[in-house]
């Protein structure tokens, strides 16, 4: 008695779909790179789902690399925004539009 | 029982979900991040993934989010008042493609017939053996690959987050 793969793409589209909202209407840079990491979950649900259903560990590897990229991206990301709330001692997006000056 | 263990897991991986979004303290938003990355380890789990939940949970929770954690409390930022203005575009763009989904879903009942392969190999090697397997022969050269990217993103990180070193070494 299994559950069909079906459900867990319904699990994995509804929370990647969060993520995506919550980037567009958060205005901290920190949640928003918290739903980045929602999206990037969702999309590892789908591969270590696929993996199981088709019996290839392939997916299972790939989640690792997702791994590896959702890891740079935090650091790289928690920098840039250490660097921003230095030089402009705030992280909400609304208040960084330099470049719309 | 599956059933109950995916409901168990996707109901409350979905809810917490919703709360990272929803929450207005980033503080709250990465602890409701944190149940949902357990949860999902679960989810691993029933998926006969264990060594993939493991890794989850040491990475995704016990660095990741006590990096964001750490950032949270050393901005000491207040929290926040009022969501972005673009939130009727979100909605709307959210459920039209939610909507999509589901259809999709309803629409293609016909799953793809699964290649019965190495389903025996699984049950009498363990899943980390498989995976290491896998990892150092057949993905070798992505393996490095994702090594030079964690030290591109090591040194970055450092480069941009260090206050003086621009200054000094001009």
């Amino acid at each position: 008695m299994t559950v069909p793969l079906s459900y867990y793409l319904v699990l994995s589209g509804f929370v990647f779909l969060t993520g995506v909202v919550g980037v567009l209407i958060r205005r901290n840079i920190i949640v928003i790179l918290l739903s980045v990491e929602l999206m990037l979950n969702a999309t590892n649900i789908n591969f270590v789902a696929f993996s199981q259903y088709f019996h290839q560990v392939a997916g299972q590897v790939f989640v690792f690399f997702a791994l590896t990229v959702a890891a740079a991206e935090v650091a790289v990301g928690l920098a840039i925004i250490i660097a921003l709330h230095r030089t402009n001692s705030s992280i909400y997006i609304d208040d960084l539009n330099l470049l719309k000056r | 029982m599956n059933h109950i263990f995916f409901f168990y897991f996707a109901a409350v991986i979905a809810g917490t979900s919703v709360l990272v979004v929803a929450l207005r303290n980033p503080v709250y938003s990465a602890l409701a991040l944190l149940i949902m990355f357990f949860h999902v380890a679960g989810l691993y789990v029933t998926l006969h993934a264990e060594f993939l939940a493991a890794v989850q949970i040491v990475v995704y929770a016990g660095a990741i989010l006590v990096l964001y954690l750490f950032v949270v409390m050393l901005l000491s930022i207040r929290s926040e008042e009022r969501y972005h203005n673009q939130l009727p575009v979100a909605g709307l763009l959210g459920v039209t493609l939610c909507t999509e989904v589901l259809l999709l879903l309803i629409q293609s009942r016909t799953a793809p017939s699964a290649p019965g392969r190495s389903v025996e190999a699984a049950a009498e090697t363990g899943n980390t053996e498989m995976i290491g397997e896998a990892l150092y022969s057949t993905y070798l050269f992505p393996f490095e690959v994702a090594s030079l990217i964690l030290l591109v993103a090591m040194i970055g990180a450092i480069i941009l987050a260090k206050k003086d070193i621009i200054e000094t070494t001009e």
